[in-house]
């Protein structure tokens, strides 16, 4: 904890100009390029974008667990005031779990499954702290109760095959906050989940959010969670972010092209039910192969707005439409928005 | 646990049985006359016949399997009309009327030979393989890891009796580094005993080596890049914490299997490094039981080695679901 001043808080977690890029024999796969973002300390930022727009890399280096010797990074990820790019490995692992802690996509295979989950769950505490074994039991069973696990008593010593999906995720959550991290990144952490617990994992995680006010960045590919988690939202395609908004205003006021396609394709609560959900045409671009200018030029219905085709040439810049809401694009913000409450009034029938 | 060990003792009896059934009958109903090799070139028809009553190759197969498995049970006696009854006690493989001996003291007699090679050989390779397999999985692309690789690859193509006769000739005969092997106890002259075993332990290490390199590697290798390795290191564990206690102890337990039984068939015998270091083992025995049509030691070697064999199974079996709390024995 740093003072506490009365004065705006910096954010707790503010990423500029991140680039990963990982060389391989096909050519360097360019995963995140440039990317910058903060988010306030107890809030949820919740980062979106189809498969392959950078959003796993993103979360692993902040996590601080991308190979350094598999990859070149740049750029800054400032953490609660400290730089972590730049962090030499040691300093980097101390971090982990303790500051920053992220659960995974797939618990099946996210705990390893020759350790009873009690015990895994105890080498996080260890691992950070010393502390006793029989007070390491202690905290872990306390830690699982809160996560929703029944007869504690008997399942701390279960194998992770022993426990469902869903009971597994929240063994993650439990051994992701056991030592009360100041961020909490989740991967997709409900993909892998039936749809009845889908849902109580992430309301979990937002009473945990509460309760041990955690920030929280929540990686998905499925806009529809999104409004009802976030306070925030940033829009990857290509490894770029191209469009952040507080989540209400990227639902009815979002300007990037892109944006207004994952909407289209997406259901949601205001939808006209006659319209279609539409799939955004054209696949993403390669990671090796980036566009020269706007990454979603190629899949972009509204390039040719935009004179001297400078979408396929130019690369636009993350620009301010409003204080807290930030767009990549060449058309001008009228016409953005436009554009978007035209697209928006058909999905949901003229109602909005 | 136990009630499924007991179960696979049963099947493992049950087994064993239909094993003794199908050597028995395969090896005395192929074709040649045992009783004819009981004596010497100049032998009367009429010697042949009495030793064929000798030995109940007179009776019916089915009453000679019976008493082969009476023997085994409640142990025999052979001759037991001729002055000199050779009685044989439980259990009793058979009588090897060529060296006149019993089965079971000529496999006894031969087993430490072929233990101390087959467990010195197999000490040698998992220790080399397993370092040198994670050291390539460690060095993943670079030279120590294509260095390892390259050795595999040779190692693989290089049949073990010629590396075997090399060695024999420069190591033995051209250098004189060693004395020419002759078995000894490691009781009796443990120098000896070294001097006469490491090129043997070499030659059998060599091709098993160069597949176990590969398929740790390629095992540690692959753990690397599961899940449950980055959980580890998202939970800020130290990288040696992260490398031996999460991805090696997962990469490693299925070699026990392999290596489970790779160890118990060596102890079977090895043929080619026996016969090229003039081993008295289980495979040199093996060999000159089938050149000599000695059809009581072949019987009985065949059952042994399978014995062995099965009983590795079981080991192995609970071995593992020992180690993979995944693998559910019930
Ligand atoms: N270690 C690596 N080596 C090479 N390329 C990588 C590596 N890790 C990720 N990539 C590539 O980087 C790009 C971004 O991957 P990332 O996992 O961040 O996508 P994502 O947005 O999380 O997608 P998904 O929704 O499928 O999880 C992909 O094209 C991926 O193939
Ligand atoms: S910059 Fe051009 S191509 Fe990119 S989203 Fe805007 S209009 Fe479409
Ligand atoms: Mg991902």
């Amino acid at each position: 904890m740093t003072g506490s001043s009365m004065a705006v808080e910096p954010p707790l977690l503010s990423v500029k100009n991140l680039s990963v890029a990982f060389p391989t024999e096909d050519g360097l796969v360019r995963a995140v390029d440039g990317v910058s973002f903060s988010v306030e300390k107890g809030k949820t930022l919740a980062i979106v974008g189809e498969s392959g727009s950078g959003k796993s890399v993103t979360a692993q280096a902040i996590m601080g667990i991308i190979d350094r010797k598999a990859a070149k990074m740049t750029g800054e990820i400032w953490l609660d005031g400290q730089e972590l790019v730049g962090l030499p490995a040691g300093e980097l692992q101390s971090l982990r779990g303790s500051q920053v802690a992220m659960i995974f996509q797939d618990p099946m295979s996210s705990l390893h499954p020759f350790y009873r989950v009690g015990d895994q769950i105890t080498e996080a505490i260890s691992a950070h702290r010393s502390i006793g074994a029989k007070a390491a039991r202690a905290e872990a069973m306390e830690m699982l109760r809160r996560v929703g696990i029944p007869a504690v008593e008997r399942r701390i010593d279960d194998y992770p095959h022993q426990l469902s999906g869903g009971m597994r995720q929240r063994v993650m959550i439990a051994m992701a906050l056991i030592n009360k991290p100041a961020l909490l990144i989740a991967d997709e952490p409900t993909t892998a989940l039936d749809v009845t617990v889908q849902a109580q994992i992430l309301d979990l995680i937002a009473s945990l959010q509460g309760e041990f006010q955690i920030t929280v960045i929540m990686i998905t590919h499925d806009l529809g969670i999104v409004a009802d988690v976030a306070d925030d939202v940033a829009v990857m395609y290509g490894g770029r972010i191209v469009e952040v908004a507080p989540t209400g205003t990227l639902y009815h006021e979002p300007e990037m092209p892109y944006t207004l396609g994952l909407l289209s394709s997406v259901p949601r609560m205001d939808r006209d039910v006659s319209t279609r959900l539409e799939p955004i045409p054209g696949n993403p671009p390669s990671p090796i192969r980036l566009p020269p200018g706007c990454v979603f030029a190629p899949r972009c219905k509204y390039a040719d707005r935009v004179p001297d085709g400078a979408c396929m040439t130019t690369r636009p810049e993350l620009l301010q439409a409003a204080p807290d809401h930030l767009v990549r694009c060449h058309i001008p913000s009228e016409e953005r928005r436009e554009i978007a409450q035209g697209v928006l009034r058909v999905l949901t029938g003229g109602a909005a | 646990m136990v009630a499924y060990t007991v179960r696979r003792l049963i099947l493992m009896v049950a087994l064993l049985f239909a094993l003794t059934a199908a050597v028995f009958f395969l090896f005395t109903l192929l074709p040649g006359d045992p009783a004819r090799l009981t004596c010497a070139k100049a032998c009367s028809p009429a010697i042949i016949e009495a030793n064929r009553h000798r030995l109940g190759y007179d009776q019916p197969v089915l009453v000679q399997y019976g008493q082969f498995l009476g023997g085994i049970f409640f142990g025999r006696t052979f001759s037991s009309d001729s002055p000199q009854p050779i009685v044989c006690n439980a259990p009793c493989l058979g009588y090897s009327y060529t060296r006149h001996q019993q089965v079971l003291t000529l496999i006894l007699n031969a087993a430490p030979v072929t233990f101390w090679l087959a467990v010195g050989a197999f000490l040698v390779w998992i220790s080399i393989s397993i370092v040198l397999g994670i050291f390539a999985a460690l060095n993943h692309g670079h030279w120590p890891d294509r260095l390892v690789m390259g050795i595999s690859l040779v190692g693989y193509s290089m049949p073990s009796f010629f590396i075997g006769l090399i060695l024999i000739f420069f190591v033995v005969l051209r250098w004189n580094w060693l004395p020419f092997p002759s078995y000894v106890s490691p009781f009796d002259n443990p120098l000896r005993f070294l001097q006469t075993m490491i090129l043997p332990w070499i030659v059998l290490a060599f091709l098993n080596t160069a597949f176990y390199m590969r398929l740790t590697r390629n095992q540690v290798l692959e753990t690397f890049h599961e899940d449950y390795v980055r959980t580890a290191r998202a939970k800020g564990l130290p990288e040696r914490t992260v490398v031996v206690k999460h991805a090696l102890r997962a990469g490693l337990t299925p070699l026990v299997t392999a290596a489970g039984m790779d160890l118990a068939a060596l102890l079977g015998g090895a043929v080619i490094t026996e016969s090229i270091f003039s081993l008295p083992g289980i495979g040199s025995l093996a060999v000159n039981s089938v050149l000599q049509s000695d059809l009581p030691l072949i019987t009985g070697i065949t059952l042994f080695s399978s014995t062995l064999i099965i009983f590795a199974n079981l080991v192995v079996d609970l071995l593992y679901a020992f180690l993979d709390p995944r693998v559910t024995i019930a």
